[in-house]
């Protein structure tokens, strides 16, 4: 294949890469899209096959075959409620992929470049490795994190800001004996050091993070991710490569501003971790009223649901948790089939990804033009009757609106107790991550619901099939 | 221990201090219950649902008051004509008496209850702050004499309340003016919108204004302001100066004329009810226009109102029932009910059917009148409002930072001229110093960035797991990179793209088809 004929191929898999981003903009179009993506990959992965560079192709087939069945069989194993990890773990690939493509990049040595190209080229190669080594251990960390193999708490070393910052000071050290270095061997010492610090530098940045905020994280790596293989792109000078690492990139760096803009906190503030830990901001909210919750039976929510005509559901991660997801679609359609109008409210940081409650409800058939997002429905609170909380705190905590000296002041939140009535699903008086207070169960139209999500909801669908 | 719930013997009354659901939650608490015969047959609750509910029927007065630990009732006690004795002296020694006592009227009873040396909750002192609502009697009695109000003025007026258009004719809706938006106000408030009526109301404290207009009325207010704010303790507006009533007077007399129908739910405790309706306004309405007194008991805010009766003046109706709530036993009973089990289930705390009166705790501090055999009212003030003042000025304290548009505009302009400036310096030298093939690509990559950022900010949030998966996907392109060096005549080199095409594609094919699995779930 002619190198003009790879360049149409590679153009014609970068704008099927934009198109399939693109489907993602409604359900409808969505798995066009998906299909579009495939479509590119495959289109840049023959084109490349094909233009007579590759020739060791049993080892090409054998590899992909082999990585092909291992994915396929993950992603059809895979519970909804492991999504997160799931996507941290494949982000740690590609992290790991572009320090083996830079590694080897460098000691391929048909590549010969002379004077600045040749610097350039160095320069690509060092960055690509950095970039590559952070999202790689970053990622595992993160995949650990989630799936509760590594404490969630946040680590906190002594000066741990100034240790990464000297780490980055002595990897621009590094670089300087690397583009110096006449052959391969001297080269390798000061990229292999430079490799093992970025290694260090994405487990502590990520181990320094607390659980919570992993959706940030997690969006955070999959923008590395992204640059990782644009500096790959750079290196290789190959343009799709670069396409798709600006592409991935910049969806990283969306998902983690929206991420953070919906939790008040700026980005940096996040990355640099420890929130909840930090001087003593874990505060009771400065309600100075008595402290008495409300609690209710599942009859009497039962009673509450079916009596009400409008009907808001705010799930949080708490809810699938305890995989109450199932019962909680059984009481909506119960409830729509009576005419209720129920409809669910989902907070941006609600889950453990962007997205993932809307993935949890898709997945207990919870039709998605009920699920709103928070901007939607805010509004609407006051005219509903019942508000239904699962599993949820700090989303719904009204302290984050008039409470100037609570630690979650001016985050957006849901305005659940606007509702005439609100039921609150929680195993405890526990607070939520944030380790504030909510005033939420205080207020004279909060009752609570205690015990687990799941038995909870089976015994109000249990009341409400008896009530039929 | 046993609850005993005698039938009220009051006139006229019909309510029960208990329903068969709230039996059934106090025999879980471990309680023994046991009803009068006929107790809540005014109120629907036929002996045989007690029985039912677990209660323990007994036709015979003296045996049923006899055998109590506990009594719930309604109305204070009073002679029992038919034995010829005080309720209060049927009340075994040492017992606990719940229900309404109004001690400061009722000093003679109190007189009576503490010579049995009895333990009294009174559900008339329940302490108004926002943890003992479930407990509040007066809220819910409150809430049914606002409704009931709107009812009997209904009866009473010759007229539709909601406005139509009829082949007959047009009907303009009726005018309701409320007078006091406190529980009962905001109740009649309610149920008067629901009718159809254009409802305005009144009250002294302004800051009631928000719940008045999210009930659907229209909030009068005076061109005045008052010293020191019209809000007293536990809910109830306080006494205001000379000044004030006038310019209020001047407004009922104007409203007056308008209006059809006036509810007034004045009420200042522990004394007489304010005169807010004098005879002249009464003869300034509309001929057929009704007044319900909620206050009539107290004296009445309405000039003429005789408590308990109905009287027409000037072709106006002027109702002063005093007994509204018990006007709908069944609803009354039920919630005084669940307030009194509301009350036993903080008095049990343990759920053995024994009482702990904890006077250690406000609310039962509050609401016990005589603790055993000792007169413990009035209790010592709580120290709610202290608190909210606080509160509120900590409120006001971030608002006051004054946030000028036009310097915060200033401050972006500014810093996008620096973020601009830097970017350009940065090509600049960048221009200056690379070769023209990293300049391509470094065109296709800005391009791309800005491609992308358009493109992700439409992707709607419902999809960003799968977005996140789909990225996922497609950086496994970098397969790419390892392919072009799988063939490399270095071992090494070989063995690193290898494992690198390995684990990228596990990337591409686990990527993909978990967002396709992702995608079918989303459905309508």
């Amino acid at each position: 294949m002619s190198q003009g004929l790879l360049t149409v191929s590679y153009i014609a898999a970068s704008v099927l890469f934009i198109l399939s981003l693109g489907g993602l903009s409604a359900q409808e179009s969505a798995r066009r899209g998906n299909l579009y993506g495939v479509a590119g990959i495959v289109i840049a992965i023959v084109a490349t096959t094909l233009s007579g560079q590759v020739t060791n192709l049993v080892a090409l087939i054998g590899a992909m075959v082999v990585g092909a069945a291992i994915g396929s069989y993950v992603a059809s194993r895979v519970e909804m409620t492991e999504m997160p990890e799931l996507v941290a773990i494949l982000h740690s690939f590609v992290g790991m992929a572009a320090v083996l493509v830079g590694v080897a990049n460098y000691l391929d040595p048909r590549a010969a470049f002379v004077g600045t190209e040749r610097t350039i080229h160095e320069i690509e190669i060092y960055v690509g490795i950095f970039i590559g080594g952070v999202t790689f251990t970053g990622s595992v960390v993160a995949f650990g994190k989630l799936r509760g193999i590594i404490n969630s708490k946040p680590l906190m070393l002594p000066a741990r800001h100034q240790i990464n910052f000297a780490l980055v000071l002595l990897t621009l050290w590094l670089a300087k004996p690397f583009l110096a270095a006449t052959d391969l061997s001297d080269g390798m010492v000061p990229l292999l050091f430079m490799t093992a610090i970025s290694f260090f530098i994405g487990w502590h940045l990520v181990m320094g993070i607390g659980g919570a905020d992993m959706p940030v994280v997690v969006s955070m790596l999959n923008s590395y991710s992204g640059w990782a293989a644009a500096a790959t792109g750079f290196m290789l000078s190959n343009d799709v490569l670069i396409v798709v690492g600006a592409l991935v990139g910049s969806s990283g760096a969306i998902l983690s501003y929206i991420m953070c803009h919906a939790m008040n906190r700026s980005f940096i503030s996040v990355i640099l971790g420890g929130f909840g830990v930090e001087g003593g901001t874990v505060v009771a909210a400065a309600d100075g009223g008595p402290k008495d919750v409300i609690a209710a039976s599942a009859e009497e929510v039962a009673d509450m649901l079916s009596g009400a005509s409008e009907v808001i559901i705010v799930p949080g991660y708490g809810m699938a948790v305890a995989q109450a997801q199932y019962p909680v679609y059984e009481i909506t359609k119960i409830l729509r089939d009576k005419g209720v109008n129920v409809r669910f409210g989902i907070h941006p940081v609600a889950g453990r990804l962007p997205g993932h409650m809307n993935v949890l409800l898709a997945e207990a058939r919870v039709p998605y033009d009920i699920v709103l997002e928070m901007d939607e429905l805010n509004h609407d609170f006051p005219k509903t009757d019942v508000s239904l909380i699962i599993g949820a705190n700090d989303i719904v905590n009204p302290g984050a609106q008039d409470d100037a000296s609570s630690p979650i002041y001016g985050m957006p939140v849901l305005e659940v107790w606007k509702a005439r009535t609100c039921v609150v699903l929680k195993r405890s008086m526990a607070t939520g991550y944030s380790g504030v207070d909510n005033p939420l169960f205080y207020k004279s139209n909060s009752r609570m619901l205690f015990g687990d999500a799941k038995k909870s909801m089976d015994a109000v669908l249990e009341q409400l099939r008896s009530a039929g | 221990m046993r609850i005993v719930i005698p039938k009220e013997i009051y006139e006229g009354e019909r309510r029960v201090a208990a329903s068969p659901d709230s039996v059934q939650r106090l025999i879980k608490l471990g309680f023994n219950v046991a009803i009068e015969s006929g107790a809540g047959a005014a109120a629907s609750f036929p002996d045989g649902q007690f029985q039912a509910a677990g209660a323990e029927v007994i036709a015979d007065t003296r045996a049923l008051w006899n055998s109590a630990d506990v009594v719930l009732k309604v109305r204070p006690p009073m002679a029992n004509a038919q034995l010829g004795l005080h309720e209060a002296d049927l009340l075994p020694e040492g017992a606990t008496w719940i229900g309404f006592i109004w001690p400061a009227q009722n000093q003679e009873i109190m007189d009576r209850l503490v010579a049995r040396k009895a333990t009294v909750l009174a559900m008339d002192q329940v302490p108004r702050i926002s943890r003992a609502q479930k407990l509040d009697a007066l809220s819910s009695m409150a809430n049914i004499a606002g409704y009931r109000a709107i009812i009997e003025a209904a009866n009473h007026f010759g007229r539709f309340f909601t406005g139509q258009i009829t082949a007959a004719g047009k009907v303009p809706p009726a005018k309701v003016l409320v007078i006091g938006a406190g529980v009962a106000g905001l109740a009649a408030i309610g149920a008067a919108v629901s009718l159809g009526a254009i409802v305005r109301a009144f009250d002294t404290r302004p800051e009631v204004k928000d719940q008045v207009k999210s009930m659907g009325a229209e909030f009068l207010e005076l061109d005045f302001e008052e010293e020191g704010g019209s809000s007293g303790s536990g809910g109830y507006a306080k006494q205001m100066s000379q000044a004030f009533i006038d310019a209020e007077m001047a407004l009922f007399a104007a409203q007056a004329s308008e209006v059809d129908i006036i509810v007034t739910t004045a009420l200042i405790p522990g004394k007489p009810a304010p005169r807010l309706i004098t005879a002249d306004m009464v003869a300034a309405m509309k001929e057929g226009s009704v007044i319900v007194d909620l206050a009539a008991e107290t004296g009445g805010n309405c000039e003429g109102v005789q408590p308990g009766q109905v009287v027409v003046k000037n072709g106006v109706t002027l109702i002063g029932f005093t007994d509204l709530p018990s006007r709908l036993p069944t609803q009354a009973s039920q919630l005084y009910a669940t307030n009194l089990r509301h009350l036993l289930t903080d008095l049990c705390p343990k759920k053995d059917g024994q009482l702990v009166i904890n006077m250690e705790d406000d609310v039962v501090r509050g609401t016990t009148v005589i603790h055993q055999g000792q007169i413990s009212w009035p209790p010592p003030p709580l120290k709610v409002a202290a608190q909210a003042a606080v509160d509120t000025s900590k409120k006001a304290a971030p608002a006051a930072e004054p946030v000028d548009p036009e310097r915060v505009a200033a401050e972006q302009n500014r810093s996008i001229l620096r973020i601009m400036g830097i970017t350009g310096v940065l090509l600049l030298a960048l221009g200056a110093s690379a070769p023209a093939a990293f300049l391509t690509h470094m065109t296709v990559f800005v391009l791309s960035i800005f491609i992308g950022y358009m493109v992700i900010w439409n992707v709607t949030p419902a999809l960003h797991t799968p977005l996140m998966s789909v990225t996922n996907a497609i950086s496994g392109i970098i397969v790419i990179g390892a392919m072009l060096q799988i063939s490399a005549p270095s071992y090494t080199v070989e063995f690193l793209a290898i494992v690198a095409v390995l684990i990228a594609t596990i990337n591409i094919a686990g990527g993909f088809l978990v967002t396709q699995r992702m995608l079918r779930m989303f459905r309508k």
